[in-house]
């Protein structure tokens, strides 16, 4: 058998058993490699459900940092009999497998392409603990300390990361370092230590860029929300919600330690928890009216109750910030697994012509700077602002470099009157675009005794906010709201473009494009590179927020073939550019994954090659004017 | 209705405290039916912001979807005003309060936006106990989609069109004390001397306070059948008269000895309440909900103040909020820079 070999280059999945206490031992799995310089990145694949179902843990080591999902397993470690059968079957030829061998290995389970181990762990637990709790809980550290010796994990840095967790807690710290050692010592004595996979700091060939700055280990949940505290946002409403739940959470976490006025002991933050998503987003709407920073975070079917009050917040002009972690849908869909399937639903939000302003983070450190940029482009344009992230990038740790900021940053609170900007200006109207932009001067309520109070509602109104059913009114007021829509393509984050990757001989004429957004950026960037070699050098462009920018259009017009990479069924950003780009439908090619679990890099070049066979023949390239 | 509004007023309109005439608290001219029960209520919230003297810009309008929601265009004209969506004023409210405590806030809703859309925002903003007034324009009927029954109709009141309603009433009033409002009052459009006090009181109130005013729809619910009509409601009345005054002003009005009961509110301001019948009282939730239900059982409404408790606790206190406006906080406030970001990279290594 020939057997996988591979230094900082590998998949490890844990299979598990969720309300175990396995989610903090993976962690500290994946931590401690991080720890040491070694680019991870850890993925929890769970279901909708507390206790008792299988969940797992898929962790991904690239020395060349690519974050994605590669695609397949290299090594299994099993400790949940009712996934067992499907879990060896998965693993790569040549891969490991370890499992608690408590209860023997059936024999139609067996093969003999892959390298067996078995760690007796509930044997070794029983024995060890009296305490049930512990003899589950302390399993799982086991493997841990099996692991490290297997793949040569720094044994002190997971001594320091129990420290850490457990700080002031002894009691604590020596039981689960004890049980480290057992499965430390076991897999001494009874394997060859280490695999042949297995990790390396120094001299593991990790990407230079990985190693210039310290990077950080952080979900995209808990960026959002410190981009909530850096931006200012006072008011938070939102309504409980997977996955998107832990970016309040994490809000409500970093306001209870930074808000808190230093003289009264009061808070500089308002934290509501709805009664559901229709009152979450009318409280914002209510907030930012008057004149609060405020946002809410939600998933699918949140978007859904609460696009009736997208709706209104776009015709009467009001910020609104909306974070929604995607997710699949409906309720009773698979709340627990990611996708980019709200794009859509999100763009066109609500009753009448709308368009919504998105925005498309693909890391942490995106998550945070768009969520500060959120509420000033919300502010500035006086629209719905949707950040469009996932599951993936929200609930998983990923590595980041870390968090900046510009101690110079100041917020952009858009054109408002205060009570002087009143008194200096001859005439005021809420709705008369004064500077050719679309964008009108708002005023709070509040602000001056005799000037400036308007009665806010949705689109019967004239340009001076009074009551008006004129379709002339009308139409002038949305043909307005659609030249703001312009305008903000001027604010918004420009897409980014990566230089082609150069191919010696190229197997095609044909000039290719990828064009991809959020989590589908890190696998479609490893895909590119996996296809390069093959022949096919292809451009990319992450797009990053909506409206587009208009070099998507260029980038699609100087490409003979654009594959459009997402993770729906329908192709929602595929269609949303055909619509608005006016492309016609057979110049871009849907590569897709809707399964739930994160696209691949594999799943990525495999559907490109396979579309480049079947399609490229019958596309004639692009004449082109040559400079 | 009526479509030309003077535009000339006395020029010794009397003037409130701060210097504002009445004239100061009008709005646009209505748009709903002549003698509407609305424009009624409508004119006693403008008289009652003239009299307890609130500067008109500090006050902050919201309402729902329906005749009622338009209410708010037809008085304070110098105050903002949002018109949000059907049923889900409360949250704007909510929202709205959070954002800056300072203001006075009055909703105005009717008996579709809060008894049947709105339902679900209404209790929770009980619950919240945020500190507003809210007004609901109650005439058992969805006027501007032309008559349907609402679900505050009373069994067996007959639509105009001849259909008897065969479903139990939602009783808003007695909903509000047993959900636990903090200020629950009932009243008559029709019945100025009563409503222009209780919504004063209702502004001084520190936390929810509650108004329900029968009023009835001249066009869609005020023919013979109809239990919410402007006879049957007289015929009906058990009001409790009142009147309100703020903690700076003295008594002047004298009423006979026993008759009159008072009731102070958090801020030091007083409800009188004359009633020949002083046992009635306003601290008492439970009592509050037996009256209000004896009086329906012997088929009156029983108007007034129901029910009081001075010291509620607002959602800006359960919060613990600044006392500063959460939307004059700044940077300095609000951003905690990049040392503490710095120190929380650091954390997550």
């Amino acid at each position: 058998m020939k057997q996988i070999k591979g230094i900082n280059d590998f998949v490890v999945k844990f299979a598990n058993v969720n309300g175990t206490g396995s989610a903090s031992a993976n962690h500290l799995f994946a931590k401690a490699i991080f720890r040491m310089g070694i680019p991870v990145s850890p993925r929890n694949i769970f279901p909708s459900n507390i206790q008792g179902l299988p969940t797992w843990y898929e962790v991904r080591v690239s020395k060349k940092g690519y974050l994605g999902r590669r695609g397949g397993v290299d090594m299994m470690v099993c400790v949940n009999p009712q996934s067992m059968e499907k879990d060896i079957a998965s693993v790569e030829p040549g891969g490991y497998f370890l499992y608690d061998s408590t209860k023997p290995l059936a024999n139609h389970m067996k093969r003999d392409d892959i390298t067996i181990l078995g760690v007796p762990l509930t044997e070794m637990c029983m024995r060890e603990y009296t305490v049930p709790r512990l003899q589950q809980l302390l399993k799982n550290v086991v493997y841990v300390g099996a692991m490290a010796a297997l793949l040569d994990i720094d044994f002190r840095v997971l001594k320091d990361l129990l420290n850490d967790q457990f700080k002031g807690k002894e009691k604590l710290i020596s039981s689960n370092v004890h049980a480290l050692e057992m499965g430390y010592q076991f897999a001494k004595e009874n394997f060859q230590c280490p695999l042949p996979i297995r990790l390396e700091r120094k001299g593991g060939n990790v990407a230079p860029h990985i190693l210039e700055k310290p990077h950080i280990l952080m979900n995209g949940n808990t960026a959002a929300a410190l981009g909530a505290i850096y931006g200012g946002a006072t008011v938070a409403a939102w309504y409980p919600i997977t996955p998107s739940t832990s970016v309040v959470d994490a809000f409500a976490k970093y306001a209870e330690r930074m808000r808190i006025d230093a003289g009264s002991g009061k808070k500089n933050f308002a934290i509501v928890q709805a009664e559901d998503e229709l009152a979450a987003m009318g409280m914002v709407v209510g907030a930012s009216w008057n004149g609060a920073r405020a946002f809410t975070a939600t998933s699918g079917p949140g978007l859904s109750l609460m696009s009736e009050f997208l709706g209104l917040a776009y015709f009467a002009e009001v910020p609104v910030v909306l974070i929604d972690v995607q997710r699949s849908g409906p309720s009773t869909g698979m709340p627990t697994r990611s996708q980019q399937s709200d794009i859509l639903a999100a763009a066109y939000a609500s009753h009448g012509d709308t368009k919504q302003v998105l925005l498309f983070p693909a890391t942490p450190r995106e998550c945070f700077d768009m969520t500060v940029q959120a509420f000033d482009l919300a502010e500035r344009l006086q629209t719905p602002v949707i950040m469009m992230t996932d599951l993936d990038l929200g609930m998983n740790d990923w590595m980041s470099p870390p968090l900046e900021w510009d101690d110079n940053y100041e917020m952009d609170r858009g054109k408002v009157l205060d009570a002087e900007g009143l008194d200096s200006v001859e005439k005021w109207g809420r709705y008369l675009d004064v500077d050719g932009d679309g964008i009108c001067y708002r005023t709070l309520p509040g602000t001056h005794p005799d000037k400036g109070a308007y009665f806010t509602r949705g689109s019967s109104k004239n340009e001076m906010a009074v009551y008006s059913e004129s379709g002339e009114d009308y139409v002038q007021n949305v043909d307005r709201l659609l030249r703001k829509f312009e305008t903000a393509k001027s604010y918004v984050p420009k897409p980014k473009t990566h230089p082609p990757i150069k191919v010696k001989k190229p197997k095609t004429d044909l000039k290719l494009g990828a064009l991809f957004f959020g989590t589908s950026a890190s696998p479609a960037y490893e895909a590119v590179e996996m296809l390069a070699p093959e022949g096919y050098p292809i451009d990319t462009m992450r797009i990053r927020a909506f409206p587009f920018h208009e070099s998507l259009d260029r980038f699609i017009h100087d490409h003979d073939m654009v594959f459009v990479i997402e993770q729906n069924r329908d192709g929602q950003m595929r269609q949303l550019i055909m619509n608005e780009c006016e492309i016609a439908p057979d110049r871009l090619t849907s590569v897709l994954n809707y399964s739930g679990t994160p696209i691949t890099a594999r799943t990525i070049a495999h559907q490109i090659r396979q579309a480049l066979k079947t399609k490229s023949a019958e596309i004639v390239p692009l004449k082109r004017e040559t400079a | 209705m009526s479509y030309i509004k003077p535009k000339f007023r006395h020029p010794r309109l009397p003037a409130n405290r701060l210097g504002f005439t009445v004239a100061d608290y009008d709005g646009a001219i209505s748009t709903l039916c002549a003698g509407c029960g609305h424009d009624s209520i409508s004119a006693a919230i403008r008289n009652a912001c003239f009299e307890s003297s609130i500067p008109p810009h500090r006050i902050a309008k919201v309402s729902g979807i329906g005749c009622s929601s338009k209410m708010p265009t037809y008085f304070l004209g110098k105050s903002h005003g949002f018109n949000s969506v059907h049923g889900r004023m409360p949250s704007v409210a909510t929202g709205a309060s959070l954002a800056n405590r300072d203001l006075t806030y009055i909703g105005v809703s009717g008996d579709g936006d809060t008894a049947s859309i709105g339902m679900g925002q209404f209790i929770h903003l009980i619950r919240r106990n945020v500190n507003m007034t809210y007004i609901v324009a109650n005439n058992g009927c969805y006027g501007l989609t032309k008559g349907q029954d609402s679900a505050t109709a009373d069994l067996g009141s007959v639509a105009k069109g001849g259909a008897v309603n065969p479903f139990e009433g939602i009783d808003l009033a007695s909903l509000a004390i047993l959900q636990g409002a903090s200020f629950v009052a009932r009243s008559f459009s029709g019945d100025k001397g009563q409503l222009e006090p209780l919504i004063r009181a209702a502004m001084a109130h520190k936390g929810f306070a509650f108004i329900d005013v029968v009023s009835p729809c001249v066009t869609f619910n005020n023919h013979v059948g109809s239990t919410k009509s402007y006879t049957e409601t007289r015929e009906h009345l058990d009001a409790m008269p009142l009147d309100f005054v703020p903690m700076r002003d003295e008594i002047t009005t004298q009423y006979a000895e026993g008759t009159t009961q008072n009731v102070t509110l958090h801020d030091g301001s007083v409800i009188h309440l004359h009633k020949a019948d002083s046992s009635y009282r306003t601290d008492d939730r439970r009592a509050a909900m037996d009256s209000v239900q004896q009086a329906d059982e012997d088929g009156r409404i029983l108007t007034g103040l129901l029910f009081l408790d001075p010291d509620s606790q607002d959602l800006n206190q359960s919060l613990n909020l600044a006392t500063r406006p959460l939307n004059e906080l700044g940077k300095d406030e609000l951003c905690p820079g990049s040392k503490v970001l710095k120190s929380i990279n650091e954390g997550l290594r």
